[in-house]
């Protein structure tokens, strides 16, 4: 049995973060992972990261745009806290080696972002989490006393009689063998479920391992039915252009050539915050100005053509290869795509969550820095941050304490039900990737830019029916090495777990904020529905509604305008 | 829609049976990628067929395959030009070369492209502490060194490299490109050692034996090959390193004789390359003689040839090329002036502005 001091599933930008704050802090450190890390989805951050560290910015600006972009959901001690630390984190990663982008004196120079009131995003071109995740692999193959786990697959987490997260069971990909892990901590890092949508701009591995896990063992979940559409995504494959073309000053027309965000946002205009700006393509389009593939403009040749080469290669690369689009010379037609969920497994300021031990940080957590709606580039931001602190904070709980290793029994329960999924014959069920593909296509129309009571009650009700379903579908692979057919049925498990509590969380809030905007209940209500809805599995395995204040510290609500 | 026939190399080991190829008809429009007609053949047919595959827009580097005897990213290779590459209407998918093969298309990259990045001290090595805030450096290196950044480790290059096809122990041009990463990184304060290293190692950047391979197939336009040369440049010029492995020398030789004749004298070029003078020069020749003498044998080499090299009509076209190179030493990266060397029209090209050729030339602050 593997012994680790920490152990962090998923090497992200969050899990590789922790795994080397936990390494610094003395703890022995197991990081495990279903993909090689750099095939993690933190690559796809294109844009950049926010940090107030020019002399004329502050971190209290940073946190009140944070704060008005949340809906003023978002816990503002946390946001406190992530602003706060952002500068020393950005000037870490650039000690570290990330190649970050200059300015003509050779400082660390800026680009503008939506819902911010200064350019305080920090870039490599358009491949800024790449550049950042790779930089930490680089660091992972220096210290190469953390321990790693790559193409492992967590199948759940392991209590021990306590009730404390003791470890976790495992599955080494490359030749199907199943291990039980022991360690002091556990750190979820496993990303987002943008998977349960179809379009989304995710990666396929983006199936919300974490989160169920999480919620599986009796962690809150919290915030679920805040889920981000990012306001420029290629229709049909769902595909990101980034935030940052707006930031370098491209524009939306409709098809009437109108640019149209005069009417929704006349003083941030592009650049308002992701929810806004997604409102107004979906209302474009849904009034009729839209174009017929219901898309409407992004105007990408008003940027020079030197600063596109220089900070925009990757989109120049997208439009070509998956749009037929040369962005330098005509426009692009896009239109909001699921991209982002700001809710996941409930932590404090250190990424502990309600079940001793069990730690998370990334998109899988909710802290919550992001509310009802991210601003573009504080992912990664949060990722770092909160990566960096429960790595730190698992280290020094680990110090104090004996290991615990978890009952043996539970890996032979794992292996058992493994074994009878690989062996089933297939029956009347229906094939994986059916239920997968009507999942996705349930979401996207009823969990979308707008949503309304019939629709999400609809959407719970497939999911219902999915999850009964799911309950006897069979695979082809048979075999131990490398069986992803029998990884895609378990994440379809965890997807299923993920958006049943999404939809039951949308159907409870019965009013409108950030990107969860509810057109039977179009106005926010503050009086009711300042608070975090939590949603945590009861002994019957159904799911149980509670609330949690939102923390205010400086900035109380009012109406938001951009 | 149109019907496509996907041709996947199977391979199941547990079975104990060798790899066979198996067809599977896919129903796509033509723009689709060859990922979507293996992941439509996997969700509709068979589940079994292994692939890693994730982000589908060429930016996570897992999907790199073999398609009609190509390494390519599955997800960026579009059916239909897949298919105009395709000898009897079938798209062959098979997995990348140069490394073993766990599964199906499932290669194991540990065993030689991540050892091979491991051997090149992938990460900075910055002289003494940090600044108390950002490293000040210029603006055109970090852009520079981004190209090599905009690498995802997809394998293709290694896949392909030809070298590494007949010489197993090559660094590879994946990990050579990582290791400009930091040569051309002016944090890093251990240039000269790298650059040493890279010289002297005898499977290290004179290795290379300029196919362009690499570049061909690299789908994320980091061009391999131009950072190695980039690498052997620097070592040479820049840091005077004569490598025992007689890169330095061989490149010295081979671009005198051009210059002067405006074709190889390969009599002397390889006695140039060895320098005869040298103990160890002398006794290479010697054992080299077997080779020259075969090549009189054969015709390639004549009496006329060997002691007479004539020069090429028009040579001073020649060293205008070579003047023009000399001035404009360092390559611009796609960064700079992109997909093409495209320049705009209305600003002057940015190959001309001293400054430029000035910072991404030496990189020192």
């Amino acid at each position: 049995m593997p012994e680790h001091d920490v152990l962090v599933i998923g090497a992200g930008l969050a899990g590789q973060r922790a795994a080397l704050s936990a390494a610094q802090a003395g703890a022995s450190v197991g990081i495990i992972s279903k993909v090689h890390p750099v095939r993690s989805h933190s690559n796809a951050a294109q844009g950049g990261i926010n940090a107030a560290l020019n002399p004329e910015d502050s971190w209290e600006s940073h946190a009140y745009d944070t704060v008005k972009g949340s809906d003023y959901l978002g816990d503002q001690d946390a946001i406190e806290i992530m602003c706060r630390e952002a500068p020393e984190e950005l000037l870490h990663l650039e000690h570290m080696g990330v190649t970050f982008h200059r300015n003509d004196e050779g400082l660390l120079g800026t680009r503008a972002f939506g819902g911010a009131s200064a350019a305080r995003t920090y870039y490599v071109a358009d491949i800024t989490g790449q550049a950042i995740l790779h930089v930490l692999y680089e660091q992972l193959m220096k210290h190469a006393e953390v321990h790693r786990y790559e193409e492992w697959f967590t199948t759940g987490l392991a209590l021990d009689e306590t009730g404390h997260c003791a470890g976790a069971i495992t599955r080494d990909m490359r030749d199907g063998s199943m291990e039980l892990f022991a360690a002091k901590s556990v750190i979820l890092a496993t990303g987002g479920n943008g998977q349960c949508f179809n379009p989304t701009t995710n990666a396929l591995i983006c199936t919300g391992d974490g989160i169920a896990q999480a919620y599986r063992v009796g962690a809150p979940v919290m915030d679920m039915e805040m889920i981000q559409y990012h306001p420029t995504t290629l229709a049909g494959n769902g595909l990101l252009i980034t935030e940052g073309a707006r930031g370098e000053g491209a524009h939306l027309y409709n098809a009437q050539g109108e640019r149209f965000m005069e009417k929704y946002a006349p003083n941030k205009m592009e650049l308002a915050s992701r929810d806004v700006v997604s409102r107004a393509e979906q209302t474009e389009i849904n009034e009729g100005r839209g174009f017929p593939d219901g898309t409407v403009a992004l105007d990408i040749t008003v940027v020079p053509r030197k600063r596109i080469h220089e900070a925009l290669r990757e989109i120049v690369n997208v439009g070509r290869d998956f749009a037929g689009v040369d962005i330098t010379k005509e426009p692009i037609h896009i239109k909001p795509g699921n991209h982002y969920i700001m809710g996941g497994i409930k932590t404090d300021v250190d990424g502990q969550t309600e079940v001793p031990g069990l730690y998370a940080a990334g998109e899988c957590a909710c802290v919550s820095v992001h509310g009802g709606n991210r601003l573009g580039a504080n992912s990664l931001l949060d990722t770092l941050v909160f990566g960096r602190r429960s790595g730190a904070h698992a280290a020094e709980r680990a110090r104090s304490m004996v290991l615990n290793p978890p009952s043996a029994a539970l890996l032979a329960e794992e292996e058992r039900q493994i074994g009878d999924l690989i062996s089933r014959e297939p029956g009347q069920a229906r094939r994986v990737s059916e239920l997968k593909a009507e999942l996705g296509a349930t979401m996207d129309k009823h969990c979308a830019v707008f949503r309304e009571e019939a629709g999400l009650k609809e959407a719970l009700e497939t999911v219902q029916r999915l999850k009964e379903e799911y309950e006897g579908v069979a695979i082809d692979d048979h075999g131990s090495v490398f069986n992803q057919d029998l990884i895609g049925a378990i994440e379809l498990g965890y997807m299923l777990d993920c958006a049943e509590v999404t939809m039951i969380s949308a159907i409870h809030r019965t009013e409108s904020r950030g990107a969860h905007f509810r057109t039977d209940y179009p106005e926010r209500n503050d009086e009711e529905w300042l608070k975090h809805i939590n949603v945590t599995r009861d002994a019957e395995g159904k799911p149980h509604i509670s609330y949690s204040p939102v923390t205010i510290t400086q900035w109380q609500p009012e109406e938001r305008k951009y | 829609m149109a019907e496509y026939t996907l041709r996947i190399r199977r391979y199941e080991p547990e079975k104990g049976l060798p790899p066979y190829w198996q067809d599977y008809k896919v129903d796509l429009e033509g723009h689709r990628s060859v990922l979507d007609g293996i992941l439509q053949a996997k969700d509709r047919e068979d589940g079994s067929i292994g692939i890693r595959c994730s982000c589908q827009a060429a930016i996570c580097g897992s999907c790199g395959v073999r398609v009609n005897g190509q390494a390519k990213l599955a997800c960026n290779t579009k059916l239909r030009d897949a298919l105009k590459r395709a000898d009897d209407g079938a798209i062959v998918v098979e997995p990348m070369g140069n490394m073993p093969v766990l599964k199906d298309l499932i290669v194991n990259m540990d065993a030689v492209h991540w050892k091979k990045v491991q051997r090149v001290v992938p990460w900075l090595l910055p002289e003494g502490p940090p600044p108390e805030r950002e490293y000040v450096v210029p603006k055109e290196s970090m852009i520079d060194v981004t190209q090599s950044m905009a690498c995802i480790h997809c394998g293709a290059c290694n896949s392909d490299c030809l070298s590494l096809e007949v010489d197993p122990l090559f660094i590879g041009p994946a990990a050579l490109a990582k290791a400009y990463r930091f040569v051309g990184d002016p944090r890093d304060g251990q240039t000269e050692e790298r650059l040493r290293d890279l010289a002297e190692d005898a499977h290290g950047i004179y290795d290379c034996t300029h196919c362009f391979s690499c570049i061909e197939v690299c789908p994320k336009g980091v061009a391999p090959m131009d950072q190695i040369m980039r690498l052997r440049r620097k070592a040479v010029h820049d840091y005077g390193i004569n490598d025992q492995n007689n890169g330095a020398r061989h490149e010295g030789a081979f671009t005198k004789i051009i210059r002067k004749k405006g074709t190889l004298d390969e009599r002397k070029l390889l006695q140039d390359s060895l320098g005869p003078l040298r103990p160890q020069g002398g006794l290479a020749l010697l054992k080299a003689l077997p080779t020259g003498l075969r090549g009189f044998a054969r015709g390639k080499i004549t009496p006329k040839t060997a002691l007479l090299h004539e020069r090429l009509p028009g040579i001073e076209n020649v060293q205008r090329i070579y003047d023009h190179a000399e001035e404009h030493r360092t390559e611009l990266n796609l960064y700079i002036v992109g997909e093409g060397g495209e320049q705009d029209e209305q600003e002057p090209a940015m190959a001309e502005t001293p400054e430029a050729s000035a910072t991404t030339n030496g990189g020192q602050p």
